[in-house]
């Protein structure tokens, strides 16, 4: 019984909030947030494998995700409608509906294989070296992005919305809001149970000590492999559905700022603790857009109290000022992050009695 | 075509001579405390924006100087108001940490975030609207046949090997210098002998912020645009350069610097420029997989 809890609580909150976005009780705005929180989770949680549970400092998750992004967005442009550059569509756009999901694994496949690019250089290298090759990993791929014309370059690439509306005109259901759940449903199972099987334990065998793992027979460099692989990958899915839920892509967006992002989600959840990185994404999407009213209801509070001179305006970019403080604050009292690497159920034990997340 | 090259080959030493200053700053505090301050770019961008705010002051006023004057005045306070960003980052954000023994990548962190504090503050305060820094030298032009060298690159290239002979001199033979590899060394064992760690912290930082302004200065003279990001991606690349010559070597960080100035510039030669970023670091990415511990690196040995 304890087993179904999660399962069934998943399915009735999707089935309620895709049932409301249809029925259009929740407007776009928040149906945007959902996909974006979801969208983040999927980030920060695939993150948490590398820099959590492996304890390597990686910095280049959104290198990744680009290459998802386009990779699904060019595939889904190419095969499901008439543009431009590629030519009318390859299929019939009513099987987007069934293909999209293919099409989302294939970015995450393409994802998976740029990680090999960072993978490789692990077997060697440690700590801060590390860390140079992923901020140069996510350097080198978007600047190939921005180098290949046909997919737009610097300008970006777009065409996604039509992907869209072939696939709400089979079936009248918002689409990529499901999907967005699905995938970020199947990410933290994936995740779960690899962390916690026991060929993934090598992970954390490797984030104690990787000679020592090696000596207790844990293939490390194979394990370090899966590890960037498996983390590549489900960031290249996040893409996918990041792009498709913008309609629009720009290889900028995805630079070392968006790292950073994921990097906040990591270790303001915790490293190693799935749930944390769950909640950290959740309050981290949450935060961002709440920001965008806090920022000029402050504005006017300020002004009204004469604290700030009529020329000067808080603007949004005081967002950017605002999370990176709270960070540092974050790690002068709580380094550890929101949960430490403990999940939900060792913070609160009685939640035990509900529910058995495997 | 050979006067082609040299004159690439100047521009290559000038740039050069910005990423040595830069990765000279992150080795310096990286050699002492095993921190890469991820807000060093962003010291830079400050040490620029003061620069300009200093200048544009002096020459604000009702007497009006030479501009070799104007100059003499705003390098000294410009090193010395950076040195004091970088003083109060390490006092307010880093030692905090230090001191309750927190994991390095939690300092690490904080130091990204800093950085971001002081870009997008500036973003916030100044507005986005682009500064343009007062001409303070005449321009020379010295030409010798078909290549020409302007008076600043000679001075940026010429501080950059000043530098380095500088803290190559105080990290080799002075005391205090001996002090901070003692800390680099074994952190614990130091202050048992007696050698205050945290002055010596404090100096390092002092050192390395102070040339990060020297270089936002003379990055400030040789392309008078200033804006908010300007020191976001001259540092990665300055840090990765830094890695690459080894880091926590001094010579290494120097080196490094010009590597990359070389190869930037190199690849703009032959490629079209938006493919300078992808080669150059392909390029680098490959000496990290071939030596692991950059150039100059020393590969640490792991006890059992």
């Amino acid at each position: 019984m304890r087993k179904l809890t999660v399962p069934t609580l998943l399915l009735a909150i999707t089935g309620v909030i895709v049932f409301m976005s249809h029925q259009e009780y929740i407007d776009l705005y928040i149906q945007s947030v959902i996909m974006f929180m979801g969208v983040n989770i999927i980030l920060s949680t695939s993150f948490n494998i590398v820099n959590g549970y492996m304890g390597e400092f990686a910095c280049g998750h959104a290198g990744f995700m680009a290459v998802g992004a386009y990779v699904t967005s060019v595939v889904n442009v190419m095969l499901f409608t008439d543009d431009k550059v590629f030519g009318a569509a390859l299929l019939p756009p009513e099987t987007a509906v069934y293909l999209f999901p293919f099409t989302l694994l294939i970015g995450g496949a393409a994802a998976a294989v740029a990680g090999v690019l960072v993978a490789i250089p692990s077997f060697k290298t440690r700590d801060d070296y590390l860390a140079i090759i992923t901020i140069a990993a996510n350097f080198i791929i978007i600047s190939t992005i921005i180098n290949i014309d046909k997919i737009g370059g610097a300008r970006g690439f777009m065409g996604m919305k039509k992907v869209l509306f072939a696939m709400t005109d089979s079936y009248d259901i918002p689409w990529i809001l499901l999907w967005v759940m699905i995938f970020t449903f199947g990410t933290v199972f994936i995740i779960r149970r690899y962390v916690t099987s026991t060929y993934g334990k090598g992970i954390i065998a490797i984030k104690q000590d990787e000679v020592a793992a090696e000596i207790m027979s844990v293939n490390t460099n194979r394990m370090k492999l899966v590890a960037f692989m498996l983390s590549s990958g489900l960031a290249g899915i996040a893409g996918g559905l990041f792009a498709h839920i913008l309609g629009y892509i720009n290889p900028n967006s995805f630079g070392i700022l968006k790292s950073t992002e994921c990097l906040v989600m990591v270790y303001l959840g915790g490293m190693g603790s799935l749930s944390g990185s769950v909640i950290s994404a959740i309050l981290f999407t949450l935060l961002l857009e709440s920001l965008r009213f806090i920022i000029p209801w402050m504005d006017t509070a300020m002004h009204y109290i004469n604290l700030l001179p009529d020329s000067y305006e808080l603007s949004q970019v005081w967002k950017w000022v605002i999370i990176p403080l709270i960070l540092i604050l974050l790690m002068q009292f709580r380094p550890e992050g929101i949960m430490g690497n403990r999940e939900l159920s060792d913070v609160f034990p009685k939640l035990k009695k509900f529910y058995s997340f495997k | 075509m050979l006067a082609s090259i040299i004159q690439n080959l100047f521009n290559a030493f000038q740039w050069g001579s910005f990423y040595s200053l830069i990765a000279l700053g992150y080795t310096l505090v990286y050699g002492v405390l095993r921190l890469i301050n991820f807000a060093h770019g962003d010291i830079f961008m400050v040490g620029a924006y003061i620069a300009f705010f200093i200048a544009t002051a002096i020459l604000g006023m009702a007497v009006s100087l030479p501009g070799w004057m104007v100059l003499a005045m705003v390098i000294p306070l410009t090193m010395i108001l950076t040195a004091l960003v970088g003083v109060s980052l390490e006092r307010i954000a880093y030692r905090p940490l230090r001191r309750k023994g927190a994991h390095r990548l939690y300092v690490v962190i904080t130091a990204l975030m800093c950085g971001l504090v002081l870009e997008n503050g500036n973003l916030a305060l100044l507005g986005a609207s682009r500064k343009s820094f007062p001409e303070l030298v005449d321009k020379v032009v010295y030409t010798v046949g078909d290549l020409s060298m302007t008076n600043l690159k000679i001075g940026v290239v010429f501080s950059a090997i000043l530098v380095f002979i500088f803290l190559q001199f105080i990290v080799t033979k002075t005391k205090i210098g001996m002090a901070m590899r003692a800390i680099s060394y074994d952190k614990f064992a130091v202050p048992l002998m007696g050698i205050p760690i945290d002055t010596v912290i404090v100096f390092t930082f002092i050192l390395g912020s102070s040339f990060a302004g020297l270089a936002g200065l003379l990055f400030a003279l040789s392309y008078p645009i200033l804006d908010p990001y300007m020191g976001a991606m001259i540092g990665w690349k300055a840090f990765i350069a830094a890695v690459v010559g080894g880091i926590g070597d001094i010579r290494g960080a120097f080196l490094g610097g010009f590597l990359l100035g070389f190869v930037e510039i190199l690849v703009v030669a032959v490629f079209p420029s938006t493919y300078r970023d992808l080669i150059a670091f392909a390029i680098l990415m490959t000496i990290l997989c071939i030596k692991p511990t950059g150039m100059f690196g020393v590969a640490g040995t792991t006890k059992i």
